[in-house]
């Protein structure tokens, strides 16, 4: 393998644990869609602002950083499903919008909007975003309708490098059973999450909300499970059924960056059987998961950490399995040629060195973070 | 027709949601670094007007950030969606400081944000304070990287074009880092920061003056703010001189449009003040100003430490001919527009036959043709973007809107001097309660410490057009593929979604103000 390949890999591995983070980490948004339900009068209201009031943040700026990751390593990625798919990217950042000042402002005096206005927008941003976040993130199964090429520049006026070839700009692909499948099941574990984390935060509490909450989100999150659970096997089958594209790396007509594209039936499932390392990341997971669950219905206990460790190396497993191997991991469905792949949409031998070396602070980052989550996250009788 | 409509629509919304991202941006800047002070001060007295004067300070800070925030997002975002062409051209080097960002800024910004805001009774008081600095350090660290962005793509620097992916990649990072744009844009833009805080500081402490209410927490906010604020003043004016130096080296045609000239001199005036000439172009002989106060020679000298020197003005610019220094030093003759055009054509030409012929299966013939490609791309490789243009007007920035907004800056830089100075002063002689007038004036100058700063954007942003990266790109050859529909639908989504997050965030704001740091509760 060369050094370039390797990087890229490395880049994909990064950008895979940030989305996988990133949707552990949408048990805000989960917690968000509690209200009016899980939090009915004030008081409980006030609760769950305290468990997410400072936590949301760590999620958003996981949204930008992977925004920022994806940018910096795969920037074809980045001008083709963001300008290609525009509709599903603008709506997924106003979902994110409405959040950022909600949490501040709801809680202020002369708020122009009233309360119940800031809790709907949480409301939103906890169905809508975690909903299309999962359709993005089932796209890079089920391809976008854009063609590519880099020569296009060159062109006189339509000069666009990638273009989406139909007029719906991403609408289309919410509607698309298997995103939406997806999209449904990211929207249940996240809420799924949330609720584990009031259930595990409210049990250290005093006081009859928080009892009240204890007992009213453990009814909710069994419903919740089962419909995950539903979800997600059938979004996994069809998944490790579905065909996929790979470069082919043999082919003399392969030249480091582009290279013919060929179909390959049942591709997911042959990675998954060839890297084992992954198959295992995703087992685990999908193991951490169940045992988190099974600790809760059979002793009630709160099992947030593992289940939400689950959660993370189930995407991440997901992710890898969709970029490593030469695979396609963004086909495109009108010309299969203008595929993306680690090998064309990547950054320069250079860049990705360099942010290699950057990407060494990342250890450092997540361990301030988790010293400051367990300081703030301590319960104080 | 189609095609300008759709790069019109994504001009306005990047313009629009970079306007309402910079309306909050500053006094986080600022602010950060101030409340940072003022709660070391609790830390070393343990007197708690000091804690209650930096908790009022927070709260306004929070509903600041929150904004800064929500505006942010969509900007990051909008390189892909609107500008997507150029996501790809330039994403090799453009990515890399917004990652950058993301994992040292961001996330040391907003996860000490959270013990800073949350964490009063949490955390130990040593903790407490390390977390408000490093809050207001994540948010100048931040500004570093998106500044070091902004100032490639009017310096693009550091990256050579590599025909087989059809972009520019990045060969040296540290001098895109640390490249002198970079370095004064960054002090000028985060200095701009800091007198914005200071001046809101001293607005709303005046305000409690005039109302004779919070006097200690008035006097105790002003005394800091007020040195604050003149310290970053004088760095401002430094940096703001050395950031003309710059435009005059890598985009005179910026500079011709902020002085409104269109014949250089040897010996070129600074014009103070003038009203343009509306009917005067770049190839007519109208006068360039109606009125005009101007001082001789001396942007010859600003720019070039030299009376004498020439300043090329935007005819100049277009016909070429004339002799200019780089950023390096080196000395070079100007080529015309027409010239450059061709260049720009010759590059793209050959650009397209590399693209042919990449793959051709005859081993000898692909070689040698795309060897002689290569060397026309990179002769010609510097006037890339001019391809895209046709003829001169279109490489002429918005004049009027360059010009003025100059003059709105540093004639009010030159206002915000007196005032510092004033208010250090009636400070310092604790006379500040017996002067009404200026407790007014500190109040209207918190509308205008802002428009200052928006004033400066607008000076480097629409003076650098038609470029998104000088010379290389302009914005018709950035856009996405969407339709100007599509664009102008979420622009207006923006317009009104920010301009309601607008109106909450000031009707809180000024509420938290009316209550006072006694009115405060913190949970
Ligand atoms: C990192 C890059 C970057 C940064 C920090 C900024 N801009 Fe910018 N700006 C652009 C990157 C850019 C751009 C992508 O290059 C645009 C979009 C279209 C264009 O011509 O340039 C642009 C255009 C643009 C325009 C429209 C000019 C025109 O179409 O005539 C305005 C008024 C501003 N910007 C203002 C701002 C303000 C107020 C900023 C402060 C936050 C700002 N820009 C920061
Ligand atoms: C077009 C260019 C810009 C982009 C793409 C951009 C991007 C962003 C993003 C994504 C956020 C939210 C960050 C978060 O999650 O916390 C943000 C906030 C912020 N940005 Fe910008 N920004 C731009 C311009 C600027 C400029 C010019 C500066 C400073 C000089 C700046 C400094 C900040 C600061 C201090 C915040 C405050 C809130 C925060 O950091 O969270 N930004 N920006
Ligand atoms: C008084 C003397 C000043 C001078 C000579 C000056 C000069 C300049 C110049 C030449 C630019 C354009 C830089 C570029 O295009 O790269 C600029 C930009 C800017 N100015 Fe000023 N300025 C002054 C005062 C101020 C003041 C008082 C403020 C704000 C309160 C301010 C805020 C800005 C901002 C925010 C920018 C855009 C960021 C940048 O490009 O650096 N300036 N200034």
């Amino acid at each position: 393998m060369t050094t370039y390949h390797f990087l890229q890999l490395y880049w994909w591995a990064i950008v895979s644990v940030l989305g996988a983070a990133l949707v552990f980490l949408m048990f805000v948004q989960g917690g968000q869609t509690l209200f009016g339900s899980v939090a009915k009068t004030e008081d409980e209201k006030k609760i769950l602002l305290s468990l997410f009031g400072h936590k949301w943040e760590i999620t958003f700026t996981t949204l930008v950083t992977f925004g920022g990751a994806i940018f910096a390593s795969f920037p074809l990625f980045y001008s083709t499903s963001f300008g290609g798919a525009y509709w599903l990217w603008i709506i997924i950042l106003l979902s994110f919008v409405l959040q950022a000042f909600s949490y501040e402002f709801r809680s202020r005096e002369k708020n122009l909007l009233g309360k119940k206005t800031y809790e709907a927008f949480l409301k939103i941003n906890g169905f809508v975003g975690t909903l299309l976040i999962g359709v993005a993130v089932a796209t890079f199964v089920t391809g976008g309708n854009y063609s590519m090429d880099k020569m296009n520049l060159t062109l006189g006026a339509s000069n666009m490098v990638s273009f989406w070839t139909n007029d719906y700009r991403g609408l289309e692909l919410i509607i698309k059973p298997v995103n939406l499948l997806l999209g449904i099941a990211v929207f249940l574990v996240a809420r799924l999450l949330g609720l584990l984390f009031v259930f595990t935060q409210c049990s250290k509490m005093e006081g009859d909300a928080a009892a009240d909450m204890v007992s009213k989100s453990l009814s909710k999150i069994k419903v919740t499970w089962s419909g995950f659970l539903a979800f997600f096997v059938a979004f996994v089958v069809i998944w490790l059924n579905a065909d996929g594209y790979r470069v082919d790396t043999a082919s003399p007509l392969f030249n480091g960056i582009d290279g013919p594209i060929v179909a390959e039936k049942y591709a997911y499932l042959h990675n998954m059987l060839k890297m084992w390392l992954i198959a295992v990341i995703f087992l685990m997971g999908v193991v951490l998961v169940l045992v988190g669950m099974a600790r809760l219905m059979a002793y009630k206990k709160p099992s947030f950490y593992v289940t939400g460790l689950g959660v993370f190396l189930a995407v991440l497993g997901i992710l890898l399995n969709i970029g490593f191997g030469d695979m396609a991991y963004f086909h495109s469905l009108y010309d299969i040629q203008s595929s993306l792949t680690l090998y064309n949409s990547s950054s320069s031998l250079y860049t990705l060195k360099t942010m290699a070396w950057v990407s060494l602070a990342v250890p450092f980052v997540i361990l301030y973070i988790a010293y400051v989550w367990k300081k703030m996250t301590a319960i104080k009788k | 027709m189609i095609l300008t409509s759709l790069v019109d629509a994504s001009r306005l919304q990047f313009a629009l949601t970079a306007m309402f991202h910079w309306l909050f941006v500053p006094l986080t800047l600022g602010l950060g670094i101030l409340i940072a002070i003022f709660e070391t001060k609790y830390y070393k007295t343990n007197d708690e007007s000091w804690k209650k004067l930096t908790q009022f300070w927070s709260r306004i800070f929070a509903i600041n950030f929150a904004c800064g925030v929500a505006t942010g997002i969509i900007l990051e975002f909008e390189f892909g969606t609107n500008w997507s062409n150029y996501s790809w051209f330039v994403g090799d080097i453009f990515g890399a400081p917004l990652a950058i960002e993301g994992i040292f800024a961001f996330f040391m910004e907003s996860t000490f944000f959270a013990v800073m805001y949350f964490g009063w009774n949490k955390v130990s008081k040593g903790f407490h304070l390390l977390s408000t600095w490093l809050t207001a350090i994540g948010a100048n660290l931040s500004a570093y990287w998106i500044l070091t962005a902004n100032a490639w793509m009017q310096h693009p620097i550091g990256v050579a074009f590599n025909p087989v992916t059809a972009r520019n990649e990045m060969v040296d990072f540290w001098s895109i880092v640390f490249s002198p744009v970079t370095l004064s844009k960054f002090f000028h833009s985060v200095m701009s920061g800091f007198l914005v805080a200071a001046v809101v500081v001293i607005g709303v402490s005046c305000w409690y003056i005039k109302k004779k209410c919070n006097k200690e927490f008035a006097h105790r906010s002003i005394k800091y703010a007020s040195v604050f604020g003149l310290i970053s003043l004088l760095l401002l004016m430094i940096t703001g001189h050395t950031s003309a130096v710059t435009v005059a080296r890598t985009q005179p045609m910026k500079l011709a449009a902020m002085e409104g000239l269109y014949r250089g001199e040897n010996g070129t005036p600074f014009v103070g003040f003038a009203i343009l000439n509306p009917k005067k172009s770049y190839n007519n002989t109208e006068k360039p100003y109606i009125v005009n106060l101007s001082v001789p020679k001396a942007l010859s000298f600003m720019v070039d430490s030299d009376f004498n020197s020439f300043v090329p003005g935007i005819s100049d610019i277009i016909e070429g001919g004339y002799k200019y220094k780089t950023l390096d030093g080196e000395e070079k003759t100007a080529i015309s527009f027409q010239e450059k055009v061709e260049r720009g054509n010759m590059a793209r030409r050959a650009l397209a036959l590399y693209g042919q012929y990449k793959d051709d299966p005859d081993t000898l013939k692909r070689n040698e043709i795309l060897s002689q490609a290569k060397s026309y791309l990179d002769k010609n490789f510097e006037y890339f973007g001019y391809g895209f243009l046709k003829n001169p007007e279109e490489s002429i920035p918005n004049v009027p809107l360059t010009f003025y907004s100059f003059r709105i800056m540093v004639m009010l830089g030159g206002y915000f001097m007196l005032f510092m100075l004033l208010c250090y002063f009636f400070c310092r002689k604790k006379v500040l309660e017996k002067k009404n007038w200026f407790l007014v004036l500190s109040i209207i100058s918190v509308p205008l410490v802002y428009i200052c700063a928006e004033a400066g954007w607008v000076v480097a942003e629409v003076g650098r057009q038609p470029w998104t990266i000088q010379d290389l790109l302009p914005v018709g050859a950035s856009v996405s593929g969407v339709s100007a529909n599509n664009v102008w639908t979420t622009l207006i989504i923006f317009a009104v979604l920010f301009t309601t997050l607008l109106i909450a965030e000031l009707k809180i704001a000024f509420n938290q103000i009316k209550k006072g740091p006694e009115g405060i509760t913190w949970n």
